[in-house]
């Protein structure tokens, strides 16, 4: 990087940081006032002994509150979360976990909506045609992604095929160790899926999960076929193992030319993570950057999550959510991966190497996605 | 010495992945080896090449490849392997052996002995497991015995999955028949001892089997179990959670703990003395550590003063470095794994009727920087009711359990060796009908004495191949 180049990035990374700083303002203000924010916000400030319109004057601030317990989001009333403003709205209830006992919900109004209207604006229009048809090969039931996915396609122009997933089932299969029904119903989810695709739709883009695309393709070679033949140019998909090894098998040989693959890290809490082009060239490092300033990653040290690694270093990944829908503040994810520095795309930190968080990774099964 | 860079290998293929596992020196922490990692799909992309493994063996006629196990035997114990971007003597192989998995030098050494000993003799091993088939049977499918009967064996499998483990290196000599039977080899090597796979590996290939009849991915859990889904037959050692996930599915033979068990019948055990280093070798050699090493010792009476005997030959022992041709003791060298034993054992000993004999040796557990061991544990149950009277750990550990002579196979339980010191014709009978004991031995013999032309838990022949009915209307039937 020439002189010139770092003076640039360096100045967008102050700028990007003073739009932070702003946003944080505006969303504190936004949830911690009565005639906005929401009731649990509310009822939570009023014990907290100070201000937090008052004290919290930039994202470091940000940092005096307690860290953010994900067991306050499960169960209901879920309206609780609801801002003021936006009572009588529509409302979404989108779930995460819930494999065993009470998910952790969210509330959501537009945000999945702007969420993957900005995802969609890094996607190469080469890969993924305007106007083109998608499968949706992924989880349904209450999950964001069905609906978000569906909507990015339509927001492009599209229209989005589906099919039923259950999440929920296949963690119960392998954690009882059930194989042969796992595989079974894999079969079944990929079954539909190619159906879809052999019937005359068009499609053009999907959205799926690392093992489901590996079966997917897999199955279409069994019959003949490719993900390239049966007409597929743009694949958006999800999940830690998205690792460099994953990805440079499946671009290499499994995808080939002709075929774009974008990794991205995301959840139901914090919203979509784009990563920068992946390309042999950089090792297929995957590098992801929040959506900034509606969402924030961290990488912070496992011993103390307020203190960020230094660039290069290993931490767990911690999210704080700034939308007008949703304030998370300081969510201390089950990933771990490292600090990035800020590109040109991106003016803020990333992470890499996103994996589960080694002290729960032996807990915590990985599923379909 | 420089750290070796270990490839995936690909029916062949050497493969450099994005993603290594790194093997280390338990002793002084170096870098022995990265080891690329393969991950699931690539595995089962190559499984499109499995037939391939078979079809190309199957080119070669049998003797050809006894031959060159026979060769491969030889290069295998005494020359200078290609390893990865490196190459790799005998010795630098028994030492980083040693280094990664904590079993002593001269034991790493023995254990390439037996795998020699195994490749060389392979003819009489595979005669004596097909019991005296012409071989030739198992290439074409069928023919007509020497009895003058038509018979038909049907491969199972074009390839042997096999999911291995770290820490014992004496069970590979349990594979080495595979790929003369004209089978192919997909391995999965534990993550500290990728060196037998990668040598035998180089060997066979040097010797002249295909390479494309050879797979090696390393990887993690997720890998091996993606061996076993994507493997028609599949060979995996593990624990007992393994061997309960598998029981029952005939695609897979588990070798996991072997409960393996001295009886000592009333009518010898009032002379148990004669039998005292029938039972210290049984515990005690390899380190206790495979699954054919005795864990308990059963007798009606005198058990007591056994576990005393047993203690004073064994618990005075103690962990020297591994090259160190006295070592009779191997390192646990995945952290924690000796402290977390040691508290199981702790556990067990409070309950009643268990007396610890070795205590007044000294403490059992010592941990050191990066490893540790457990000194050889000996105790008496006084029934066989206590958790500790059927257990097994990966060191010299025996429990001395009393049970009348009556009760002793009721409460046995599994058994992979089980050494029957009795003279007693009509016991003699019920150990012979007994469906827990896998292998018996009557008389005094270790349970670690090992008979090469006998199967070890399940025929590996009958595994891959399935004696059916056949019948040919053929001009010419050949024979």
């Amino acid at each position: 990087m020439s002189i010139a180049a770092g003076l640039d990035l360096s100045l967008r990374v102050q700028k990007a940081k003073a739009q932070l700083d702003a946003h944080v303002r505006e969303m504190v203000e936004w949830h911690f006032n009565p005639k906005t924010g929401c009731p649990f916000w509310l009822e939570w400030a009023s014990k907290l002994g100070w201000d937090p319109r008052g004290e919290i004057r930039g994202f470091e601030d940000l940092r005096k509150f307690p860290p953010f317990q994900d067991e306050w989001l499960r169960g209901g009333p879920v309206r609780r979360w609801v801002p003021k403003e936006f009572a009588g709205k529509p409302l979404y209830v989108f779930e995460t976990g819930g494999t065993t006992g009470v998910p952790k919900s969210r509330v959501a109004i537009e945000d999945f909506r702007i969420d993957y209207e900005m995802f969609s604006e890094t996607l190469p229009d080469e890969y993924f045609p305007r106007g083109a048809n998608w499968l949706m090969l992924g989880p349904s039931g209450p999950r964001r992604l069905r609906l978000a996915v569906e909507h990015l396609c339509q927001h492009r122009g599209g229209i989005c095929f589906s099919v039923d997933l259950d999440p929920r089932w296949v963690i119960k299969l392998i954690q009882r160790g059930e194989s042969d029904t796992l595989e079974k119903y894999k079969t079944h989810v990929i079954e539909q899926a190619i159906t879809v695709l052999g019937a005359g739709h068009d499609i053009r883009c999907l959205f799926t999960t690392p093992k489901l695309l590996e079966a997917l393709a897999e199955e279409l070679e069994t019959r003949g076929t490719s993900i390239k033949t049966a007409g597929i140019t743009g694949i958006f998909a999800g999940g830690t193992e998205f690792t460099p090894q994953y990805t440079r098998f499946t671009m290499e040989e499994v995808l080939g030319e002709g075929v774009y693959l974008t990794p991205t890290y995301g959840n139901t809490l914090m919203g979509l993570a784009c990563s920068k082009p992946v390309t042999r060239e950089d090792g297929y490092k995957i590098t992801y950057f929040a959506p900034q300033p509606r969402a924030v990653i961290e990488v912070v040290s496992f011993e103390d999550p307020d203190r960020l690694v230094d660039y290069g270093e290993t931490g767990r990944v911690r999210l704080t959510t700034l939308t007008r829908e949703t304030f998370i503040p300081g969510f201390l994810e089950r990933d771990e991966g490292e600090r990035e520095r800020p590109c040109d795309r991106y003016p803020w930190d990333g992470v890499s190497g996103v994996r589960p968080f080694r002290k729960l990774a032996t807990q915590t099964t990985v599923g379909v996605y | 010495m420089a750290v070796l860079n270990i490839p995936i290998l690909r029916w062949g293929q050497p493969y450099t992945s994005l993603e290594t596992d790194t093997v280390m020196h338990f002793v002084t922490g170096e870098t022995l080896a990265r080891v690329s990692q393969a991950n699931t799909g690539l595995l089962g992309r190559d499984m499109r090449l499995a037939q391939r493994a078979r079809h190309v063996l199957t080119e070669i006629p049998i003797s050809e490849l006894i031959a060159m196990m026979k060769k491969a035997a030889d290069l295998y114990l005494r020359a200078t392997l290609p390893l990865g971007d490196g190459t790799q003597t005998p010795e630098d192989f028994a030492r980083q052996q040693s280094a990664s998995t904590g079993l002593p030098e001269h034991m790493c050494k023995a254990n390439m002995s037996k795998n020699h000993f195994v490749l060389s003799n392979m003819d009489k091993i595979l005669e004596a497991l097909t019991r005296g088939l012409d071989l030739n049977i198992l290439t074409r499918g069928y023919g007509i015995e020497s009895r003058g009967v038509m018979v038909s064996y049907q491969s199972q499998a074009p390839v042997l999955g096999l999911v291995l483990p770290s820490n014992s290196p004496g069970v590979h000599t349990l594979w080495l028949p595979v790929i003369p039977m004209q089978v192919g080899l997909l391995l999965k090597p534990g993550p500290q001892e990728p060196w037998t796979p990668c040598r035998m590996a180089a060997a066979f290939i040097e010797a002249g089997v295909p390479k494309e009849a050879i797979s090696i991915y390393p990887g993690g859990g997720e890998l091996g179990a993606e061996v076993v889904r994507r493997s028609k037959r599949t060979m995996i050692f593990g624990g007992t959670a393994t061997v309960a996930r598998y029981r029952g599915d005939t695609r897979v033979q588990v070798h996991g703990p072997g409960f393996s068990k001295i009886l000592l019948g009333d009518d010898v055990v009032d002379q148990w003395e004669q039998y005292l280093n029938v039972m210290v070798d049984s515990v005690f050699l390899n380190s206790g550590r495979g699954c054919i090493n005795c864990s308990s010792v059963w007798a009606s009476r005198h058990t007591r003063e056994i576990a005393q005997a047993l203690a004073e030959r064994m618990g005075p022992v103690e962990p020297k470095p591994p090259e160190d041709p006295q070592a009779s003791l191997a390192a646990f060298t995945v952290p924690g794994a000796a402290r977390a034993i040691w508290h199981s054992i702790e556990a067990g000993l409070g309950d009643a009727g268990v007396e610890h004999l070795t205590a007044s040796f000294g403490p059992r557990l010592v941990e050191k920087e990066r490893c540790g061991y457990l000194r050889p544990v000996v105790i008496h149950c006084d029934s066989p009711e206590s958790t500790l009277a059927n257990t097994e750990f990966m060191f010299p550990f025996v429990s001395v359990v009393r049970c009348p002579q009556t009760e002793m196979l009721k409460r046995i339980g599994s058994t992979l060796v089980g050494s029957a010191i009795t003279y007693d014709k009509s016991f003699q009978r019920q150990l012979m009908d007994a469906p827990q004991i896998d292998r018996l031995n009557l008389g005094p013999v270790p349970t670690i004495q090992l008979d090469w032309l006998q199967p070890h838990e399940g025929n590996i022949v009958e595994f891959l191949f399935r004696p059916r009915a056949f019948q040919a209307r053929l001009e010419k039937v050949a024979v």
